[in-house]
């Protein structure tokens, strides 16, 4: 019986019943109030409506509460109860071992085909079902309770006098306010998290050897002096900006001084299309187009430098995956960002101050160069930083087509690995979580948001600052 | 319409050695002048003309088109979309609007002051220096320095700055921006002064410090002057034009135009029988 309530489809279910309490709930609340006002009462504080509201607050949130507690815990609570109640000999298996047990288990219960399996693991899966069947049940009880109770309490106050409308009001205030510290705490967990797996990694291998080593092996060798992949991000996004902050300041003052209003509405959703553009078309567009012309073109000129007698070998790596192929295509990824913020600051500079200029008797490009640049230049710079984040912290492109060699080289044909690109290796095939190897994905992972960060926050202030200067 | 030039016997508001310009030839003189925004119609056949180193008032409730008047006499219209002007605008018996005359160099003629003051984002002494430089009106440091020191004495704004050249121009008050403005514009050595309700974001202290620049400039340039406030127009202007729904109504002497105006619709405006 209970082995059945495992397989209870409780999503569904809870979703279902949540509904259902909802809905029983508004009409009790508004029928309710409905009653007080045809049993005499002159007038209602509250429209009927917010009174059913009222109560369906007070009956869906216990519900929503269980549900959640469910949610976060069920599988954990049943696999520790599953554990305590093990045969002796499953202690001899190690912590990972049981884990994989465990797993199979689940996987097992939840497909309901592993008759004919060992007699063993059987009776583990079956009693497995079984306490997440009495799970199941206690938390459709528990859900009920919570419901039904929440809903006549909050009947009992409904009067004439009664203020839904103001209760109603926090709680919504209240609902808002859940969302937004969701919101934060999956921010805080992931950098707690990140923290807490880099202060393990840093137990093993020191800090200062992380950061200022310049051999960097983590697949088979176990180096992890990451400078090579500071050094390699920080080159490729160097030759993205250098594409792109000319290209889309560029656009932005054209865009905003000089394009009529025709060409702008071409022209703005194009440039936002760039940005939609799924970064894995550019990082093929990057290794099949890009990267083959960069080394076709490096090839001529070591080729171009020997016949001319200026070198007496290559002068450059011409390799087939390369920085600049990668930073290239990055820095066009990029433009959109940095014209479509700019554009925005251009905008915001006040038509006054071009009036100023045409009347002293200057012209369009004198006016734009002297005034309204510098006007828009904190924001620009803003634009440019955050640009300069999403370079760094963008992955597609670079593992497509930078390459996967830990090396520092000024030659930009020359392929370098980066940050994101280490990290996507590291993560991916076999990973144990002890492993510095893994660990050490989660100190570049804290390097690179300690960055992006800071060039974020460095970003914000300086709009910040300039907003208030004009406004 | 009105073209008599008599000189100017206003004593109360002229002083005495800038007493009575000759009967000069107007410095602007403007011929059925249309000026259209999209379909709109938004100034209707204006002819008026200017004298030289005099202050004209140009009058009227909001929307009666006098700003937009006042931007043809540069050809700031031009920088606006799909605005047209018609009509002969001579300066000097040239039109303005011809194609031989290139705005921008207009411009430099035709100085303008603003409603809002508007330095530039750069320091008081770039601010003025900004136009002779694009102009290449200085032929070197020290000249630059000396045009940068007689602007701003012309504007009244030399001792309170003087220390401080290389602050930021936003860094002054109100009051100081738009002489700093004023100066600017002097800077580049105009023959005309454009000023659209240049007191209009400034407190009564201010406003009488700009007036009183005004007056001085009186003596040097031709300067026409939009306002809002009647009593600053009688104050600083020897002449008075007052507009009404894009029509000029009425212009004369500012203390013919004050105390006998010869149209109905005038006086009502000016005794504040209009909105």
């Amino acid at each position: 019986m209970l082995q059945q309530l495992g397989h209870l489809p409780m999503g569904w279910l809870l979703i279902a019943l949540i509904a259902v309490f909802a809905s029983v709930a508004f009409f009790t609340g508004r029928v309710r109030a409905e009653r007080i006002l045809l049993s005499g009462a002159t007038e209602l504080h509250s429209r009927p409506n917010y009174h059913g509201y009222f109560v369906t607050m007070w009956a869906v949130i216990p519900a929503i509460l269980v549900a959640l507690a469910y949610a976060i815990g069920a599988e954990s609570v049943s696999r520790g109860q599953l554990t305590s109640e093990l045969p002796p000999a499953f202690e001899l298996l190690s912590a990972p071992e049981l884990q994989t047990y465990l797993d199979s288990v689940a996987h097992a219960a939840r497909s309901r085909d592993y008759a004919g399996t060992d007699l063993v693991f059987t009776a583990v899966t079956n009693r497995y079902l079984e306490i997440l069947g009495g799970l199941n049940i206690a938390a459709l009880v528990l859900m009920a309770l919570g419901a039904v109770g929440g809903l006549f309490l909050a009947r009992k106050r409904l009067a004439a006098s009664f203020r839904a409308r103001s209760l109603v009001e926090r709680g919504m205030e209240g609902v808002l306010f859940f969302c937004a510290v969701v919101a934060i705490a999956t921010t805080v967990g992931i950098v707690v998290s990140l923290l807490y797996e880099s202060i393990q990694f840093f137990s093993v291998v020191p800090i200062w050897d992380f950061l200022f080593g310049t051999r960097w092996n983590a697949q088979t060798e176990a180096e992890f002096g990451a400078l090579p992949l500071f050094f390699g991000t920080f080159m490729i996004a160097l030759i993205a900006m250098c594409v792109a902050a000319p290209i889309g300041l560029f656009s932005a003052i054209y865009l905003s001084e000089y394009a009529g209003p025709k060409v702008r509405a071409w022209i703005k959703p194009i440039l936002e299309i760039l940005a939609g553009i799924p970064t894995v078309v550019y990082g093929f567009f990057a290794l099949l187009v890009v990267a083959p012309a960069v080394r076709s073109l490096a090839i001529w000129i070591n080729e171009t430098l020997i016949n001319v007698g200026l070198a007496s070998e290559p002068l450059l790596a011409a390799q087939p995956t390369s920085a600049l192929a990668a930073g290239l295509v990055m820095g066009i990824m990029v433009i959109p960002f940095v014209s479509s913020l700019s554009d925005d600051v251009i905008n915001a500079v006040p038509q006054t101050l071009r009036d100023g200029a045409y009347a002293l008797g200057a012209t369009k490009s004198e006016t734009v160069r002297n005034v309204v640049v510098p006007a828009a230049l904190p924001g620009i710079i803003a634009a440019l930083l955050l640009a300069v984040s999403r370079a760094i912290g963008e992955t597609m492109i670079v593992v497509m087509a930078a390459g996967k060699s830990a090396r520092i080289s000024m030659d930009p044909t020359s392929d370098l690995t980066t940050i994101t690109v280490q990290i996507v290796s590291l993560m991916t095939g076999e990973t144990g979580f002890d492993d510095p190897k893994t660990l050490s994905a989660f100190a570049l992972g804290l390097v690179l948001f300690a960055v992006t960060l800071l060039f974020n926050v460095i970003a914000l202030r300086v709009v910040q600052k300039y907003r208030e200067k004009y406004d | 319409m009105d073209t008599d030039h008599r000189p100017q016997t206003d004593g109360a508001v002229v002083a005495p050695d800038a007493d009575a310009p000759p009967a000069a030839p107007p410095r602007i003189d403007c011929r059925d002048i249309r000026v259209f925004y999209g379909a709109t119609q938004a100034i209707h056949n204006v002819s008026m003309s200017f004298p030289d180193r005099a202050v004209t008032a140009l009058i009227g409730p909001s929307g009666c088109g006098k700003s937009t008047f006042l931007r043809c006499l540069n050809r700031m219209n031009d920088t606006i979309e799909n605005c047209r002007v018609e009509g002969q605008i001579l300066m000097d018996g040239q039109d303005i609007n011809d194609h031989s005359i290139d705005a921008v160099l207009l411009r430099s003629r035709v100085g303008m002051v603003f409603q809002k003051p508007n330095p530039f984002p750069k320091s008081i002494y770039d601010n003025i220096a900004y136009g002779p430089r694009i102009h290449g009106l200085a032929s070197g440091r020290e000249d630059l320095d000396a045009i940068v020191e007689k602007s701003l004495r012309r504007a009244g704004l030399w001792e309170e700055v003087k220390d401080r050249l290389q602050a930021p121009g936003t860094s002054l008050s109100g009051g100081q921006q738009q002489r700093l403005c004023i100066a600017r514009a002097i800077a580049v050595r105009p023959e005309v002064i454009l000023m659209d309700e240049p007191c209009s974001a400034l407190d009564p202290v201010a406003t009488a410090r700009i007036e009183e620049l005004i007056d001085e400039l009186r003596k040097r340039y031709c300067i026409v002057i939009v306002t809002h406030s009647m009593q600053q127009a009688a104050r600083v202007s020897q002449r008075t034009a007052f507009f009404h729904l894009g029509n000029l109504i009425e212009m004369g002497e500012t203390e013919q135009i004050f105390t006998n105006p010869r149209e109905k619709r005038t006086e009502d405006y000016i005794t504040g029988r209009y909105g």
